[in-house]
């Protein structure tokens, strides 16, 4: 994370202009007033801020943002994300986008940005769907969820994103309710404070193909305990619960992955000298 | 005699084989480094079989008192550590009536497919010499023979086994006696394979791969952000890069996949750091859809893709021409992007660091079509001259304006801001977008963005690099990478025998280099396209993009066997008489 700003930016500066895309009543709407506000509460500035997402209406958020924003392709937001924070470290660098984007088609980066451990946050807004091509079952959709692409549900054992961000070594795990903006804010700050990479899944109702998920704000709850920095424990808690506990449910220590910088630099004179013959 | 055929290089070829683990490519090099070190041009590519390890390997070298670029028609000399496999390599190494296979008889004999043209035998009892030695093996008694036959000094071959065993002191007598051993049981040959008596050298000469020429003119141009996924043949590449970029003050990282690779040097470049991905085929499909990424949303970055045969995971060994196709044509989309290609081991260097000055002062991508054979052979050369290429990627200031990132100028490069600068927040989209970067799916916002990216690319001066261009005459030899020193060599050849011949090899790929093409071939009535693939990639492209007043004939063939200069010498004389 940044040094905190002399000028202290309002929620209200860190969104643009822009008309978000999303539905009336799309949970993003809240993931993004959130993130405004633990940006504005850590006294970061918009321009040492990068928001690098995906494809899907999540993904839409960067723009909907003051701070500098990467828009990329389906699923490889986390790549994108590494090669920026490892280039420029002095940025603060958030991934962010959609249960299809982050566990589908990037679930091969998604492990390995756990595994590497680079300073990074990583926010995915879970609704179980496909929202941006209209309503097909993610891997955390219920298997009986009926669409028109799968009739009568996809029959395939939902996805336990915390868990495997556990195993792959994330160095701190969170879950979030969109609906609960100040809750969400102060664990995307905790999130983006911590060093390494911190993985905060926050459900975000999708209003138009998953109506139902309206109910969400009456199940969640907050975590009946707070952090461990065990994650065995962390991960029998999670895999016990129903999916509705709020909170940051573990924080390690892991040392963040930044690759060494030499001190004396050589010059390209020195290099080619082992071609000389 | 072999030499007789070739009137105008006077140049050894040896190859020496083995099984895996035998260490022909340990001799090779040493010999290589040794002719290099007593003054001699050289060359050594490598080629082997499917196994991982202990399957068989070769050694394929050739060496002369000018610089050669490439392999010649034959093989003057085959020395076998054993016979395992060497069957299999009956096509990549012809050999004459002329031709020495010399091994070792108690191990076999050589297999019929190589022996057939009538190659004399001569029994070379590796292993028993090796035995009289402690610690002896027999591909240094090998390379003593060879050293021998050659003619090259003590002096020069100490020298290399020297550098070669520096990490290992303890090979070093032991190899140093098994060479000796290996000197007095050529005495016993009599033959025409002796170098010339090296003319001094005063310029400073060069040892490296194609690789290691890439990488280091990626470097050269500016690079500091480099993302791979191993893969043969480009994963020399990546292993060069690794340690000479983090001692002048960058990062390699090793991505899970190219997918990853792809994306993190985008990352990169658009954090404002210069970004290269390596990649063979296999790779290169998968960066394409991130490609796009970089198209539309207007990040630099350079992809090399060190091309093996194909499609799929073809022969990863062994080299071929054949992803030009997906480097041109396989982005979705409308997608302007650079298309470049060395056309020798050294040649890697100057147009790899062009490709990075383009793909900054641009803000494009840049391929750049390097092969398994410059890529994995070592090769002394002069050293490459300093070229400056002009070309500095452009950066916003705040001006109090909003910001359009995408800002329709009239080169089509908008300056860009880099994250860290107020006032220029913006966010970068491969979403159709407007000037300001806004997502837009009206068709005059497409249209304008289409244009601009276009005339970005199409409007530049690309100056003399878009080619190599050598000699006149009516009938031309239009070629591209690893094909370009077979084909010069035919023409030097195709000359001694009273035929003028033009060669053109093209470095510019796309944007096609239209009309400057069209000049080059002014005035010739007959083009012969020369190519390694199977379909005719590069003939029909220059069919598609180029128009051309003159007849044209392709020369194709697939790899892993080269064009060898006979071959195009053969064609070009065929069509001339006609
Ligand atoms: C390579 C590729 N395949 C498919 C798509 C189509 N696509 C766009 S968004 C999306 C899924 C989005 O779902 P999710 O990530 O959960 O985000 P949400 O829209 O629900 O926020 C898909 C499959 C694409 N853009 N690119
Ligand atoms: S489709 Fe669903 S996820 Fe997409 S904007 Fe509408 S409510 Fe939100």
């Amino acid at each position: 994370m940044n040094a905190p700003s002399a000028i202290v930016l309002a929620a209200k500066d860190f969104k643009s202009d822009t008309k978000p895309v999303w539905c009336p009543g799309c949970g993003d709407f809240g993931v993004l007033t959130s993130l405004a506000r633990a940006l504005a509460d850590l006294s970061l500035r918009s321009e040492e801020v990068v928001l690098v997402s995906g494809i899907g209406c999540s993904s839409r958020l960067p723009a909907y943002t003051t701070c500098y924003g990467f828009h990329g392709v389906h699923g490889r937001a986390l790549p994108l994300a590494t090669g920026l924070k490892i280039a420029r470290p002095d940025l603060t660098v958030i991934a962010l986008g959609g249960d299809g984007d982050g566990y589908s088609i990037g679930g091969n980066h998604f492990l390995h940005a756990c595994r590497r451990n680079v300073d990074l946050t990583y926010i995915v807004m879970d609704n179980h769907v496909y929202g941006m091509t209209k309503g097909q079952a993610s891997p955390t959709t219920e298997p009986d969820w009926d669409n028109p692409l799968t009739p009568g549900g996809i029959g395939v054992r939902p996805f336990q994103p915390l868990v495997i961000a556990l195993a792959s070594g994330a160095n701190f795990v969170a879950r979030a309710f969109s609906g609960n903006i100040v809750g969400s804010a102060e664990i995307i700050a905790e999130a983006i404070r911590t060093p390494g990479f911190a993985f905060v899944e926050i459900l975000s109702p999708c209003v138009t193909y998953r109506p139902e998920q309206r109910q969400w704000k009456e199940l969640v709850r907050p975590a009946p305990v707070g952090a461990t920095d065990d994650p065995a424990r962390a991960a029998r808690r999670i895999l016990t619960d129903d999916g509705f506990n709020l909170g940051v449910l573990y924080c390690g220590s892991r040392k963040p992955y930044q690759p060494q910088t030499v001190r004396e630099k050589k010059t390209l004179e020195d290099v080619a000298r082992e071609f000389r013959l | 005699m072999m030499t007789a055929a070739r009137p105008t290089l006077s140049s050894v070829s040896i190859a020496i084989t083995g099984s895996g683990g035998s260490g022909v490519m340990t001799a090779g090099e040493i010999l290589l480094e040794a002719a290099a070190l007593a003054g001699f041009y050289g060359l050594m590519g490598r080629t082997s079989g499917p196994q991982i390890r202990g399957g068989e390997a070769a050694a394929l070298l050739r060496l002369s008192d000018a610089p050669v670029e490439g392999y010649g028609d034959g093989f003057d000399l085959l020395i076998a550590v054993d016979w395992a496999g060497l069957e299999r390599f009956a096509a990549e190494i012809p050999l004459a009536a002329q031709s020495l296979i010399a091994g070792d008889s108690s191990l076999g004999e050589p297999p019929q497919s190589m022996a057939a043209p009538g190659a004399r035998r001569f029994d070379l009892p590796l292993k028993a010499i090796a035995k009289t030695i402690p610690a002896g093996r027999p591909n240094m008694v090998a390379l003593g023979f060879a050293a021998a036959l050659l003619g090259l000094a003590d002096g020069a071959l100490e020298a290399a086994a020297r550098r070669s065993f520096a990490a290992e002191s303890d090979r070093l007598a032991p190899s140093v006696a098994a060479i000796a051993a290996g000197r007095l049981a050529a005495a016993a040959v009599e033959g025409p394979w002796k170098l010339p008596l090296a003319t001094p050298r005063f310029g400073e000469r060069w040892l490296l791969t194609g690789n290691e020429a890439a990488g280091f003119g990626a470097l050269k141009g500016g690079v500091r952000f480099v993302a791979g996924y191993p893969i043969t043949p480009a994963t020399e590449m990546l292993e060069w890069m690794s340690p000479a970029i983090a001692e002048i003050g960058g990062t390699l990282m090793q991505a899970e996949d190219e997918l990853a690779a792809i994306n993190m040097a985008i990352g990169a470049s658009y954090g404002g750091v210069p970004a290269l991905a390596a990649t063979s085929g296999p790779g290169f499909s998968l960066m394409t859809e991130s490609l796009g990424l970089a198209v539309a949303a207007e990040v630099p970055v350079v992809v090399v893709d060190v091309m093996r045969s194909g499609p799929s995971t073809g022969i990863p060994t062994k080299s071929e021409q054949a992803d030009l196709n997906i480097a041109l044509y396989g982005l979705h989309g409308d997608a302007p992007h650079i298309v470049v290609a060395p056309n020798s081991v050294a040649d890697c260097l100057l147009t790899t660091e062009w490709a990075v000055k383009l793909a900054e002062a641009l803000q494009v991508p840049a391929v750049v079509l390097c092969d398994q054979l410059m890529g994995q052979t070592r090769m002394v050369v002069e050293r490459p001259p300093e070229t400056t290429f002009a070309g500095e990627r452009r950066f916003a200031s705040a001006n109090g304006e909003a910001y359009r990132r995408y800002a329709l100028t009239p080169s089509g490069v908008s300056p860009m801001a880099i994250p860290g600068m107020p006032g220029l927040m913006y966010t970068a989209d491969g979403l159709e977008h407007s000037e300001r970067g806004t997502p837009s799916s009206q068709a005059k916002d497409h249209a304008a963005q289409l244009d601009k990216r276009q005339n970005k690319i199409e409007s530049v001066d690309f100056g003399p690099h878009w080619a190599m261009i050598e000699g006149e005459g009516e009938i031309a030899v239009l070629t591209w990478g690893s094909c370009t020193a077979p084909a010069r060599e035919a023409i030097a050849r195709a000359k001694s025998l009273g035929l003028a011949v033009k060669l053109v090899s093209l470095r510019l790929m796309s944007p096609a280099p239209r009309e400057r093409l069209a000049a080059a071939l002014a005035g010739t009535r007959r083009v012969l396209v020369v190519e390694q693939t199977h379909s005719g990639q590069f003939a029909r492209y220059l069919r598609a993009e180029h128009a051309f007043d003159a007849e044209l004939r392709s020369l194709s063939r697939p790899g892993p066997l080269p064009l060898r200069p006979g071959d195009i010498l053969d064609a070009l004389m065929r069509w001339s008489r006609r």
